[in-house]
């Protein structure tokens, strides 16, 4: 009965869905019902979407091509309508022309896609350098060029606060000015991890023995989620990445009030060592 | 009297166990393949079950360990891959109509064809076992995914369960390697006269590319597992950083067979699927050639684009270009068998058996599934994409729609000559309906999923992600359904015991299994057929 109850909910909601158009694009977090990428919010995620958007069109357009001879084919020459079969099983220029088209078509994809991979990688000059460290299961993260230093938790759903959202909220957030390059080294002490944030289109594994970068360029302000993306044993599901992106007056003040506690925290060793 | 012995040697009916356990003909051999695919079948769908029941509703109800939630989604995987699909492809159809369909007596090496059976059914039994066994601490049964990457396979999962899981890959490769062997003698030495290499059938030639296939790259999943086996019990560091070794290492040497292995499980398809077309069109197969020898491209293709998979893993970006190059090369031979086969139906006289209801929605979701992995070839794109629900949702319509449509329209096409009995049509017609219906719901919400960002391989997800997964479970149940209603089908047919003729087809039917009585006697072509 409960599963009955629950079918007509998702109906109701997929009729909702229907009538009030696409679903809305979540900003740096996933939303219901949601049927492409989450918002982008840096200049490669929005090269990303832009030719997701192209192959999609392509893709569809292949599919419905296929299903429209498809269905040509089973109303045509069903043995009702067409009763003696041809004998035709040769046609040099179709299959010429079946062999070519398609190596056009992945021509006119391949540039577009060479292009985003290239920029992927063309590294700007970096305005804030942050280390993470994967481990089983939670993120370090590094500032080497403050001294600054934090491990990463997932907030277990009894502690949450109003508004924030199950599995991606963690106890410190990375804090990231707005319009920065922000350049992420990964390494791992363990096993294989990854650091992905969708809104981002960053995706980069934290491999043992290897310091891997990748970079982003935040252009919204806000909080972005991503989680681990590389199977990492039992908790893989609950070490998630958060991202603030801040003004930057936000983002030195943020500094400074950690570079004290930092400090401050070694004062307290040395005292302590006294 | 010496000849009098002979002739009883040559008569030779056994029963029992020597029929079964020391078996040697290729019929008994192929039917005890589909019995062991279908145990696979069967425990996989379940453990795809138990998945899907735990991710129907976000938060932990089923599992209260997710690790062992990976347990289940890494059984499923290399159940499926190694003790489903690849014992029915190649073991199951491929021993019943290979020798049938080029005139051969049976296979060339008949007990080698018995210890690839028992080799496999041995590995199955030590996968399964493997599931009992203490893995990652705390846990019983291997948890790393199909791919098992190191480290999380080596000092990530400390218990025997991963050393019970590497020789059963063992003993599977063993015995796929031996079964290649076979194939490949048996096609190239045993075809009837007059059946020359372009005389045959396309399943036949499905068959040799994939028997190639086989023999070159499960002998580098050896390799690489025998490199994990040592690392984790005699002190070597292949895939161990800290004493310079590399983890990137097993990936390239897992993906280096990984890659044909993907088309080791679907090419037996594409070879099922073009002789259901083609009966069922009464045409010959359009551009026969171009068939056989797109199989051979997509086969070589598919040894030179493993790195496809590793995208996120850091690759040099020239590397990831040329990876993209190849990986899309690959669309066009597949756009020609897909092509081709609308084609063979093109001014045909189409019926729509069961068969060929299959052959059909294979066609049409293969096509799906592969232009989403025209997408997923894109370094760019699959950024945003690997590792998530939009790459379970694009192998899922080429396996689990694909490969698996294939083998049940083989299945309903070739069973009337296997067991000499008619299904029913109104059964096998429901299974179809229930699992086009059910495999469509399954995974195409899994498409938006993953582009929304959900990770794969997760217990557990973000609220948001609820709404789809909730439609993607309900539409596995319907797929089960469709699963139970397959068995019902089985005991049914054997139930009611309608015989059929050695052609139920009629004139579409031109290959050679269907000028023998159905089912065939125990020894066939005791006299060899010539082809014209």
């Amino acid at each position: 009965m409960a599963i009955f109850h629950r079918m007509l909910t998702v109906f109701a909601a997929l009729v909702g869905f229907a009538l009030s158009g696409a679903a809305m694009a979540g900003d740096g977090q996933p939303t219901p019902w949601q049927l492409g990428f989450q918002d982008s919010a840096t200049p490669i995620m929005t090269q990303i979407t832009d030719f997701h958007d192209f192959l999609n069109i392509i893709i569809t357009l292949v599919a419905l091509f296929v299903l429209a001879l498809m269905i040509y084919v089973v109303v045509r020459f069903n043995e009702k309508r067409n009763p003696n079969p041809s004998r035709t099983s040769h046609n040099t220029l179709l299959e010429v022309a079946w062999t070519v088209i398609p190596i056009f078509i992945l021509v006119v994809i391949a540039i577009p896609s060479f292009r985003l991979l290239f920029a992927q990688y063309d590294f700007p000059k970096a305005d804030v350098t942050i280390t993470a460290t994967g481990a089983q299961w939670y993120w370090s993260y590094e500032y080497p060029d403050e001294g600054i230093r934090f491990d990463s938790i997932m907030v277990p759903e009894a502690k949450l606060k109003e508004g924030q959202p199950r599995l991606l909220t963690v106890d410190n957030e990375v804090v990231v000015p707005v319009n920065a390059n922000v350049i992420v080294g990964l390494k791992s002490n363990d096993v294989i991890h990854d650091w992905a944030v969708p809104s981002f289109g960053v995706k980069l594994d934290a491999v043992p023995g290897r310091y891997q970068k990748t970079w982003f360029r935040a252009e919204r302000e806000g909080m972005y989620y991503g989680q681990c993306s590389e199977l990492c044993g039992r908790n893989h599901a609950f070490m998630p990445i958060a991202v603030r992106v801040v003004s930057q007056d936000e983002y030195d003040a943020w500094i400074a009030e950690h570079k004290s506690a930092a400090i401050d925290t070694e004062g307290k060793v040395a005292s302590a060592q006294d | 009297m010496a000849n009098a012995q002979a002739e009883a040697h040559h008569d030779d009916r056994p029963t029992g166990v020597r029929r079964w356990l020391f078996s040697t003909n290729h019929k008994d051999i192929g039917t005890m393949y589909f019995i062991l695919a279908i145990t696979g079948g069967i425990v996989g769908g379940l453990l795809s079950m138990g998945m899907r029941t735990e991710l129907m509703e976000p938060g932990m109800q089923v599992f209260t360990n997710p690790e062992v939630f990976n347990v289940l989604v890494t059984a499923h995987g290399l159940i499926m891959v190694f003790f489903m699909v690849m014992p029915s492809t190649m073991g199951g159809f491929g021993n019943w109509m290979v020798p049938l369909m080029i005139g051969a007596p049976d296979m060339a090496f008949p007990r080698m064809n018995n210890i690839s059976f028992w080799l496999l059914a041995m590995a199955m039994t030590l996968l399964v076992l493997s599931l009992f066994m203490p893995g990652a601490p705390g846990t019983n049964g291997v948890g790393g995914g199909w791919t098992i990457y190191a480290p999380l396979s080596t000092s990530g999962t400390p218990g025997i369960a991963m050393d019970f899981a590497i020789l059963a890959l063992h003993l599977a490769g063993a015995s796929s390697i031996l079964g290649a062997i076979n194939f490949i003698t048996t096609i190239l030495n045993m075809r009837a006269p007059g059946m020359t290499l372009h005389k045959m059938p396309l399943f036949v030639w499905a068959v040799l590319v994939t028997a190639f296939l086989l023999l070159l790259s499960l002998p580098v999943l050896a390799g690489a597992i025998t490199m994990l086996l040592t690392d984790r019990n005699f002190g070597t560091a292949f895939f161990d950083s800290a004493h310079g070794g590399d983890p990137l290492l097993w990936q390239h040497l897992f993906w280096f067979f990984g890659h044909p292995e993907v088309y080791i499980l679907i090419i037996p398809g594409f070879g099922i699927v073009s002789q259901i077309v083609s009966t069922f069109s009464k045409k010959p197969v359009f551009g026969y050639l171009g068939m056989a020898y797109a199989m051979v491209a997509i086969g070589v293709i598919g040894f030179v684009v493993w790195a496809h998979h590793m995208y996120a893993a850091g690759l040099e970006v020239n590397t990831q270009a040329y990876f993209v190059f190849a990986t899309m090369v690959i669309a066009v031979p597949t756009g020609i068998k897909i092509f081709s086969w609308i084609a063979t139906m093109w001014g045909g006289s189409l019926s729509f058996k069961t068969p060929m209801l299959w052959a059909l929605g294979f066609i049409f979701l293969f096509t799906v599934g592969g232009v989403t992995g025209v997408v997923l070839a894109n370094a760019g794109v699959d950024r945003s994409m690997h590792d998530t629900y939009y790459v379970v949702a694009h192998f899922h319509y080429t396996m689990s729609i694909g490969a698996v449509f294939s083998i049940f329209a083989g299945w309903y096409y070739w069973v009337p000559k296997m067991t000499g009995y008619m299904y029913s049509e109104a059964l096998g017609k429901l299974h179809f309906w229930l699992m086009f219906v059910g495999a469509n719901l399954t995974f195409f919400p899994q498409h938006f999923l993953g582009l929304a960002g959900m990770p794969r391989r997760y217990a557990d997800y973000p609220d948001a992600y609820a709404g789809w997964n909730f439609v993607s479970t309900v539409g596995s149940y319907i797929g089960f359904a469709g699963l139970l209603v397959f068995l019902f089908s089985v005991a049914y047919m054997f139930a009611r015991k309608q015989k059929v003729g050695d052609n139920p087809w009629g004139v579409g039917a031109t290959t050679l299994e269907w000028t023998l009585p159905s089912p065939p006697p125990f020894h066939t072509y005791e006299t060899l057929p010539r082809i014209k």
